[in-house]
Parts: C-alpha cells; sequence; structure tokens
C-alpha cells in the first residue's frame, strides 16, 4: 500500500512539475518567436519611418507597387478610378527647369494627421509608434478621410473582395490605407516595398530605407542627419514619418 | 387677432392627396432601390471614384441639412424676434426643419460604404472630428425641434415656448456653422479651407431655407384655395431677397480673398473661367439662376404669390448648383502635391478629376427630397399647420 502511495505521490509530484515547466516556457517561447511579443502594447520610444531616396528610384520601377500589392492581397491596377492603391509611382517634372524625377507615394505616416482628426468614430487612428490605420470594425465609410488626406494616399474599397491575406484583412465600403507592413514590422521584419526595392537595386540596396526615426543609432536616423531630406506639403507641418531625398 | 394665430386642417381632396402620397413613393421606392444595388454592388457601380469620394447624394444630403436649418428661421423670427406674421407660421417651420433633416440625413447615411454601421456612428465618437459633431447637432436638433413644436401647438406649454424658440434658434446657428466647417477644415484641398465656410453657410441656410419655406406655403394655399395676405408676402419676398443679396456677397468675398493668396489663383482660373461643367454651374446655376434672376424676380413692381414662388424654385436649384460647385467641384481640381511640378501617376494625380453620376444617385438624392415632402404631405394633413392670418375670410370660403 505505501508502494501504491508513493507511486501516487510521484505522479502527482511529476504533473505539477510539469504543468509548471509548460507555463514558464510557454511564455518564453511567445517572447523569442515575436519581436514586439502581442500582449505589450506598442510604445512611443519608437517612431517607425521611412525615408526614400529620389535619386535612385527609377521612372517606369513599379518594383516596390508589385510588392505592397502582393503583401497585401490587393488585386492588379486594371481599373485605376476605383482600385486600391496602397502605394503609387509618380513622376515629377519641374515646371521652371524641366528636371525629372520618379518617387513612390504612400501613407506619409504623420505625426498629425489629418484623418484621424476629422473620422467621426475614431476608426482612423495613429499608433503609438507613429503607424496611421483603420479599424475596419468601426470604419463606416463616409470617405471623410480622403477628402482630408493632402497626399491622396487612402483608398475606398468600391467591390466585394476575394482571395484576402488572412493577416490583412479588407472589407468592402471601408476605407484603407499602407500599414507601413504593420504585421511584418510587430514581427521585426521591414515592409515589403522596401525589401522589394533593394531586391531590385542589388548590391547597391535599394532606394527606400525604412527604421525607427527616434533612435540616433538607426541607419535612417544616420541618413537623415547627414543629408537634406524634405516633408512633403512641409507647410502643413504634419511631422511626416516618411521623409525624401533628391526633391 | 395677431397675437393669437389660428390654424385649420386641411382634410379637402382626398383623391389628390393619395396621389400625391403615390407619387412621394414613387421616388422613395427608386431611392431604395438605388441604395440597395450601391451596398451590394458596392461604389463601383456609381460615378464616384477614389478622386471624387462625394458626388450627388452628398450634394443633395448636404442641401437638404443646410435647408432644414434655416427653414427654422420663420420659426424664430415669430418667437426671437416676436413678429406675429411669422409667428403663425411656426409650427410649419418646425415641421419642414424637421422634415428636411430626415431627408437629408437619409440620403447621407444611405451613401455610408457601411450604412449598416450606422450605429457605431451613433455610438463611437472622436470629439476633435467635426463631424461627429454635427451628427450630435443633427441629434439635438430634431430633439429641440420637436419639443419647440409641441409647445407651439400645445398651448398648455406655451409658456416654455420662448425658451425653446430661442434654444432652437441658437442651436441651428451652431449646427450650420459646423456643418460650413466640414469644409472649412479640410486643409489639404485649395478649394476649402477658409473659415469664411462657416458664416457662408449660414448665409445661404438662410436663402435656402426661406425659400423652400415659400414654396410650401404656397403650395398649401393654392391647394386651399387661399390667398397670402399681400402685405405678409411682401415682406417675406423681400426678406428672402436680402437673404439672396448676401449669399452672392458672401461667395463674392469668398472668391475675392482666395484670389488675394497667391497659391489658390489656379483654383480661381479653374473654377472661374476654364473648369467646364464647374464654371457653367458656378456662373449659369449658383450666380444667374440663383442670384440674379430671383432678385429681379422679387424686386420687379407688382410681385405676385407665383412669381414669388418661382424666384423661390430658382433660389433651390441656385443651392443645388452652389453645393455641386462646392462639394464635386472642389475635388475635381488636383491636389497639390508637388507646387511647381508637372505631375503624373497611375492614380489620377495632377489631373482634373471627371465625374460622371449615374441615375441611382440622383435616385438617392430625390429619395431625400421625397422623404421631406411625403412626412410634410402627411403632417399638414393630420395636424393643423396651414397658416391662417385671417380666419375669418378662411370661414367664408369655406
Amino acid at each position: 500500500m505505501s508502494e501504491n502511495n508513493s507511486r501516487r505521490g510521484f505522479l502527482a509530484t511529476s504533473a505539477a512539475a510539469l504543468a509548471g515547466l509548460t507555463l514558464a516556457p510557454g511564455i518564453r517561447l511567445v517572447e523569442i518567436a515575436a519581436a514586439k511579443p502581442d500582449h505589450e502594447p506598442v510604445t512611443a520610444k519608437v517612431r517607425w519611418g521611412m525615408l526614400i531616396d529620389t535619386t535612385r528610384c527609377q521612372s517606369g520601377c513599379t518594383e516596390c507597387v508589385s510588392a505592397c500589392g502582393k503583401e497585401n492581397g490587393l488585386s492588379e491596377v486594371t481599373k485605376p478610378r476605383t482600385d486600391a492603391q496602397w502605394i503609387r509611382k509618380i513622376d515629377l517634372k519641374e515646371l521652371k527647369t524641366g528636371r525629372a524625377l520618379s518617387l513612390p507615394m504612400m501613407c506619409q505616416h504623420c505625426a498629425h494627421p489629418p484623418c484621424v482628426d476629422v473620422c467621426p468614430t475614431g476608426a482612423s487612428f495613429k499608433r503609438a509608434d507613429g503607424i496611421v490605420l483603420v479599424d475596419r470594425h468601426i470604419c463606416i465609410g463616409c470617405r471623410y478621410c480622403m477628402m482630408a488626406c493632402p497626399y491622396k494616399a487612402r483608398s475606398f474599397v468600391h467591390e466585394p473582395l476575394t482571395d484576402q491575406n488572412p493577416e490583412v484583412p479588407r472589407g468592402q465600403g471601408c476605407v484603407e490605407s499602407c500599414t507601413l507592413c504593420v504585421h511584418r514590422v510587430d514581427r521585426g521584419g521591414t515592409p515589403a516595398c522596401v525589401e522589394a526595392c533593394a531586391a531590385a537595386g542589388g548590391g547597391n540596396g535599394g532606394a527606400m530605407l525604412f527604421g525607427d526615426l527616434n533612435d540616433p543609432e538607426s541607419a535612417i536616423a544616420k541618413r537623415i542627419r547627414e543629408v537634406k531630406t524634405t516633408q512633403v506639403r512641409a507647410d502643413l507641418k504634419l511631422d511626416l514619418g516618411v521623409r525624401y531625398e533628391g526633391i | 387677432m395677431a397675437s393669437a394665430p389660428t390654424y385649420v386642417e386641411t382634410q379637402s381632396r382626398p383623391g389628390a392627396f393619395w396621389g400625391l402620397l403615390a407619387a412621394g413613393g414613387l421616388f422613395m421606392l427608386a431611392a431604395f432601390a438605388a441604395f440597395l444595388h450601391f451596398e451590394h454592388s458596392g461604389h463601383v457601380v456609381t460615378g464616384m471614384d477614389n478622386q471624387i469620394v462625394w458626388g450627388m447624394p452628398h450634394v443633395f444630403a448636404v442641401f437638404l441639412i443646410v435647408a432644414a436649418s434655416g427653414v427654422l428661421n420663420v420659426a424664430s423670427i415669430g418667437s426671437v424676434f416676436g413678429k406675429p406674421a411669422y409667428k403663425a407660421r411656426a409650427p410649419l417651420s418646425g415641421l419642414l426643419a424637421l422634415a428636411m433633416m430626415a431627408g437629408g440625413l437619409a440620403v447621407l447615411a444611405a451613401d455610408l460604404g457601411r450604412p449598416d454601421r450606422l450605429i457605431v456612428a451613433m455610438t463611437h465618437f472622436n470629439f476633435k472630428s467635426i463631424f461627429a459633431l454635427n451628427m450630435m447637432f443633427y441629434s439635438g436638433f430634431f430633439a429641440i425641434v420637436a419639443a419647440y413644436l409641441v409647445t407651439l401647438m400645445d398651448r398648455s406649454l406655451g409658456g416654455y415656448n420662448k425658451v425653446l424658440g430661442f434654444l432652437a434658434f441658437f442651436w441651428r446657428l451652431a449646427l450650420t456653422t459646423a456643418t460650413g466647417s466640414i469644409f472649412g477644415f479640410l486643409i489639404a484641398r485649395t478649394a476649402y479651407g477658409s473659415a469664411l465656410m462657416a458664416p457662408m453657410f449660414i448665409i445661404y441656410s438662410f436663402a435656402y431655407g426661406l425659400a423652400a419655406f415659400l414654396i410650401v406655403q404656397g403650395g398649401m394655399y393654392a391647394w386651399n384655395s387661399l390667398k397670402l395676405d399681400e402685405g405678409i408676402l411682401a415682406r417675406m419676398k423681400n426678406l428672402l431677397a436680402v437673404f439672396v443679396g448676401a449669399s452672392l456677397y458672401f461667395t463674392a468675398v469668398m472668391h475675392l480673398t482666395s484670389l488675394y493668396f497667391a497659391r489658390q489663383i489656379d483654383y480661381e482660373r479653374f473654377l472661374l473661367l476654364d473648369g467646364g461643367v464647374y464654371t457653367a454651374t458656378f456662373w449659369l446655376g449658383q450666380v444667374v439662376v440663383g442670384g440674379i434672376l430671383p432678385l429681379v424676380l422679387l424686386f420687379a413692381p407688382g410681385a405676385t404669390q407665383m412669381r414669388v414662388i418661382v424666384a423661390s424654385v430658382l433660389v433651390v436649384l441656385g443651392g443645388l448648383a452652389q453645393m455641386f460647385v462646392t462639394i464635386v467641384g472642389g475635388q475635381a481640381f488636383p491636389l497639390e502635391i508637388f507646387p511647381g511640378y508637372a505631375i503624373s501617376s497611375t492614380f489620377q494625380d495632377g489631373v482634373v478629376n471627371n465625374y460622371s453620376p449615374v441615375l441611382g444617385e440622383f435616385a438617392l438624392g430625390f429619395g431625400g427630397i421625397a422623404l421631406a415632402f411625403l412626412i410634410t404631405v402627411v403632417a399638414v394633413r393630420v395636424l393643423r399647420f396651414l397658416p391662417q392670418d385671417d380666419f375669418a375670410t378662411l370661414k367664408a370660403e369655406d
């Protein structure tokens, strides 16, 4: 009987120990797998930003646009009037001198975003780390944010959607825009457009640089310290997360 | 006596009454069909796109909302400023305000990308948004004007009439200020972003609202084979002329100040000279049809009831033209992202945006007018709204 008892005691102790072990490593495993664990809020210590070198951006190259479409489940643009375009290539020609340049334009992730100010329900919001997003659960599709955006960065979903990327849920009748590939960034990755641009640039790197503007040691912060960069429509004083070089 | 206005019910001509309901119902049905079509297929079947995001439904909706706040002025002149001729018209004014507001909001809601989430719009508020503030003003407007209407029609509550009249007056001024500010707060677009938008919308609302009131009042008098007192007609037509003149003045000041800023000259050139349909709608629709012609009709000697109604219809048409120019014209002009550069892209950057509204968008807009019409026709039938200045004359004609 005592042998039985001790066996029961052993099993109980082992079960308890096993339960404890599973719980503890469970927590650790999550911490290791993600750059930012899901249960931790984003912090304002980070300000995600992007620097685009227009001197290296080629007219006619649309690698960033294609990568964005693939990553976020956007269909190829066949109806330019109504299809969603989170990022687009813009060709510019200075009226006086004729100087030509090409650049990608997308949500500029303003520190003071007009779209967030005007949104009646609070569906347009800015994360603490500077990424401007749309909460697709409370967007009513009023399109006031599209009226307010100085960069035409937003698209309205005009048609029923098929073949969505589960990581980037979208919805007919809602407004959407560049998320800075937040699902990748939260895992420690970079936006798809930046990756594609770098790949297209071969060994020379790309025209797009992504990083933390608040970290003085980040490549983007160093570069912004070294060269003259521009915020588009700087007169509006929106403190943009996306900067351009060579405009 | 002027201090104790009387009202009559209009129970005559039942066949024609049902005919009016059927006509209004048909427009409502067409609007409902358009609504179902847009929501099922998405806005891709409309003329709106990612550049012209607010189209014809907004033109009608904002017009109705602005006119709704303006039509209440007739009641305010009676209750707040104590003019007996206007006090007799206060109930009809309050009714029209509620009916037109309901019509405008219905169109606005029907054009949402997600109209099924209307409850979200009523439960989630971003207090920094002027749009959210407008929604609160609209809800409050219904409550205040309805209570005001009760005090006008139930004499036992007449003691509250003055207070509610004042409240309704200030509320409607705040509401139109907020509606104008929807455009005034858009810093990015050249056409908007002006503090003048709010007072300009208020003066527009005075004109559109009074015009709508005069049309309905004229219709009701004609229906009952009554003749409006000439003194009252003369006062109301002169007031309309003042409002139309003031609207023209604000429009002129708006464009003159805009021309003063070098960065806005391109937009002014577009709107005033070479903007195609927008230029034509501005000059012919807003200025000539909505401003100059009504002024001529109102000030020409020997104004008749019919001529005042024609002038009022022109003011309403001019109002719709103004909304089209303000809302659609403002979006058609290319957004200046890189001043000093010629710009091109797959997203219509740098080009004047095209807008070809489909029939369903008009159906939706007319549906809003039909809703306001039906509410008015039914209410006038079952309750006493017809302003009656001389009860003895009416009895004699019966």
